[in-house]
């Protein structure tokens, strides 16, 4: 085993963070692939929303399916792993002062997953593979798109591996002291879901590959699907754990902010290893062969634990920096702790839109969907999509983003370059991201099916018409679309002009100041309490009952919807 | 002292009191947590929208004689906006048989309002999306498998089956020009 120098380190002069410099040149390489597939991910969104926009209709039909196909692979699976795999090494490398286990493995993970990705890319280019994301047998894709797609999984499941070794190594070489660090239990929490996932990805996409070269005569469809989502949406599952680790982190690096509770926080952090994965169900709902007792155990999360613990994050982490605020002296009012918080801050304005977005937009939509049987009269409409860009567009893109202007300075040692976009992006972003999902889920509801190169049905003999209002939402989303296509533009000239031409950091020099230790802060103040009656944090607590109330009026809005449409027993 | 991102400061912080935002907000949740469970399965009892979970496994091949059967019985006109196409219109309480192959759903029904009838939903070829418009009703459906719904029409009119599961196509037909249609008399 490889003994370490000082000069193997440097120190992070704000965080005090010794950082590795192997580990961190791993996290560079991760996080810049990460983001450079963002780049090629949100061209071909935007191609597809310039499709879907019924007054445009860019591509013809063929290439719309290319385009979306290529769309969901490098968007939903490619920009967020590589990205995953860098907040991976930094929680288990810089985060605890650690060097990273293994480096040679890990580059093997690093080039495994540039030689998968571009493996499926190329054989989606090429046309034959339009099969989407989900390339639900029968349908066939060239074997090299599920062999890309194997490889790809194989560098990631290394990277988890290496990971777990960068944890022993912190152990073993006493680099902390006492338990994990939240935010590294997190994203400990987050790999062990990634390896269930990995795992189920193998178990489906191997045998379907020796289907495609002509070993197995036959994969079924509904196994497929039942191993397939066991996979797909595990790795939605793996983005949330990690983006909540990363608003912990941001609350932290920006506030000092220190879990309400370490015992509540990591209780809903184990929620998630336990009951998070029966969520994979939600595509299952409307599907033969299943019951419905198997059915509302899954998609309920036993008894929805896992939606607990969101609901339990999604207060916990505004809470903290309330606590926080408040202890620092911003102690009047409901809400001065958050009109004081720093706006101007991509870091903090990203985090908090992520979050406001995350859990307004995709956790009620996610709650509400996955009900059995309001899946009915939503399952594979737009709202399909509309949901999911509210979990991953505006919640783990978002939160990427605001931590990728951490990383920076960090991690690249370069200084924000066009600091005046940077602050803009967050909004431009979620605002486009944020009506773009709302309006398509609108036309969703309005039977608008997703997937469809065209929503006029033109040339069919037995026409529909979808009603004007649904084609209109449908304009509207796509603009926004567009809209959201520029602030994700931002984002990658910022990040690009940061790292190729932004000012130095020179090591030893802090890009910002020290935030103020809170309770060191409280303790001088001489105060007792904070908050008002009895709760420490009671502006969050307001916001979350906002939540609540528009989870149950929404509810059951659509369950009174559901009960006037065609009986079905 | 401490952050979220170093180790607790308090080694025993399992013994840390939960402050009352938390308790009361947790209280609150589990509460509908428990209330959204109970509800998904008192459904099955007070509401009236509910899966079957009747599904059998099957073939294109047979299920295609299903189909053929059902044509010769209850065949009743030629439909208007397709003069080749029979209208099917089976007896109320029936068996119905439906199917989705690239890139239309077969046969075109006629049903009566208020009449309950045993749809079968299969695929001829590829996996399929039955999403009935404008109710906005959807299943998914796959070759081999059949699942068997009962269903009962509560308005009349003239409905259309779009596809909600990509299915392939071209340029000029495919997964986005994929009809049927119901229709729904007094």
């Amino acid at each position: 085993m490889a003994t370490t120098t000082m000069s193997d380190f440097r120190v992070d002069p704000v965080s005090g963070l010794k950082i590795h410099r192997v580990a961190n040149k791993l996290v560079q390489w991760n996080a810049f692939a990460a983001v450079v597939f963002l780049l090629v991910g949100g061209l071909f969104g935007l191609g597809v929303a310039l499709t879907r926009m019924p007054s445009v209709q860019l591509l013809p039909p063929e290439w719309f399916y290319l385009f979306l196909t290529a769309h969901g692979l490098v968007a939903l699976a490619v920009w967020i792993i590589f990205f995953e795999i860098a907040v991976l090494y930094f929680c288990g490398a810089h985060l605890l002062n650690n060097r990273i286990a293994t480096p040679g493995w890990a580059w093997a993970q690093f080039w495994l997953m540039i030689i998968g990705a571009a493996m499926a890319a190329v054989a989606v280019l090429q046309g034959q593979s339009s099969v989407m994301f989900t390339a639900y047998p029968p349908l066939e894709a060239a074997p090299h798109f599920y062999l890309g797609l194997i490889l790809f999984a194989v560098g990631a499941l290394i990277g988890c591996f290496v990971f777990l070794g960068t944890l022993v190594v912190a152990k073993r070489e006493n680099t902390y002291q006492g338990s994990l660090p939240l935010v590294v239990y997190g994203g400990l929490i987050a790999c062990a879901i990634a390896i269930f996932t990995i795992v189920s990805g193998a178990v489906i996409l191997i045998p379907t590959f020796f289907w495609r070269v002509g070993l197995i005569s036959h994969i079924d469809p509904m196994m497929y699907r039942v191993i397939f989502w066991a996979f797909a949406h595990s790795t939605q599952q793996i983005n949330v754990t990690a983006h909540i680790a990363i608003w912990y982190l941001i609350a932290g690096l920006l506030f000092g902010a220190k879990p309400m509770s370490e015992k509540v926080s990591r209780f809903a952090f184990l929620l998630y290893i336990l009951f998070l994965q029966l969520g994979s169900v939600h595509h299952l709902l409307s599907d033969p062969g299943l019951t419905s007792a198997w059915k509302v155990f899954n998609t309920s999360y036993m008894i929805y634990l896992a939606v607990l613990a969101s609901m339990i994050h999604g207060l916990t982490v505004p809470g903290s920096i309330e606590v926080a605020q408040r202890k620092k002296g911003l102690d009047t009012g409901m809400f001065t702790w958050l009109r004081k918080a720093p706006w101007g801050n991509p870091i903090f304005s990203g985090m908090f839109l992520s979050l406001v977005g995350f859990g307004f937009i995709g956790g009620v939509t996610g709650v509400v969907m996955s009900v059995e049987q309001i899946n009915m009269i939503i399952h594979n409409t737009m709202y399909l999509p509309g949901h999911f860009h509210g979990t991953v567009v505006c919640g783990t893109t978002m939160a990427f983003m605001a931590v990728t202007y951490y990383l920076i300075p960090v991690v690249f040692q370069r200084k924000i370059a066009l600091a005046g976009m940077a602050k803009w992006q967050p909004y431009i972003f979620s605002l486009g991201a944020y009506v773009f999902s709302l309006a398509v889920m609108g036309a969703g509801t309005l039977g608008v099916q997703r997937r469809h190169a065209d929503i006029t049905f033109a040339g069919q003999p037995l026409a529909y018409e979808y009603p004007e209002i649904a084609k209109g939402l449908m304009d509207l989303g796509e603009i926004f679309a567009v809209i959201m296509s520029v602030g994700a533009a931002m984002f990658i000239v910022v990040v690009l002009a940061s790292i190729f031409t932004g000012e130095r950091v020179t090591e030893g020099s802090a890009p910002w100041p020290k935030p103020e230790d809170a309770d060191v802060v409280f303790e001088k103040s001489g105060k007792k309490h904070i908050g008002s009656g009895g709760f420490e944090a009671p502006g969050t607590f307001v916001l979350a009952l906002v939540l609540f109330a528009t989870i149950v009026l929404y509810y059951f809005i659509n369950f009174k919807y559901l009960s006037t449409i065609w009986g079905m027993s | 002292m401490g952050t979220s991102y170093t180790a607790p400061t308090n080694p025993d912080w399992w013994r840390e009191p939960i402050e009352r935002t938390e308790i009361v907000w947790i209280t609150l949740a589990f509460s509908w947590c428990l209330f959204m469970f109970v509800w998904m399965i008192a459904w099955h009892w007070i509401g009236n929208q509910n899966m079957r979970n009747e599904a059998y496994t099957t073939t294109p091949e047979k299920y295609a004689k299903h189909l053929a059967d059902q044509a010769a019985k209850y065949a009743v006109r030629k439909d208007k906006s397709m003069p080749n196409e029979d209208v099917i219109a089976p007896p109320p309480g029936g068996d119905v048989y439906l199917a989705g192959q690239q890139w239309q759903w077969r046969p075109i029904l006629e049903l009566q309002k208020g009449k309950t009838y045993r749809l079968h939903l299969s695929s001829l070829d590829v996996g399929h999306g039955f999403s009935l418009q404008p109710e906005n009703i959807n299943f998914q459906v796959y070759p081999g498998y059949e699942q068997v719904l009962n269903l009962t029409p509560n308005k009349s009119g003239q409905f259309s089956i779009a596809c909600g599961e990509y299915c392939g196509g071209v340029n000029a037909m495919g997964h986005h020009t994929m009809l049927g249609r119901i229709y729904v008399k007094e």
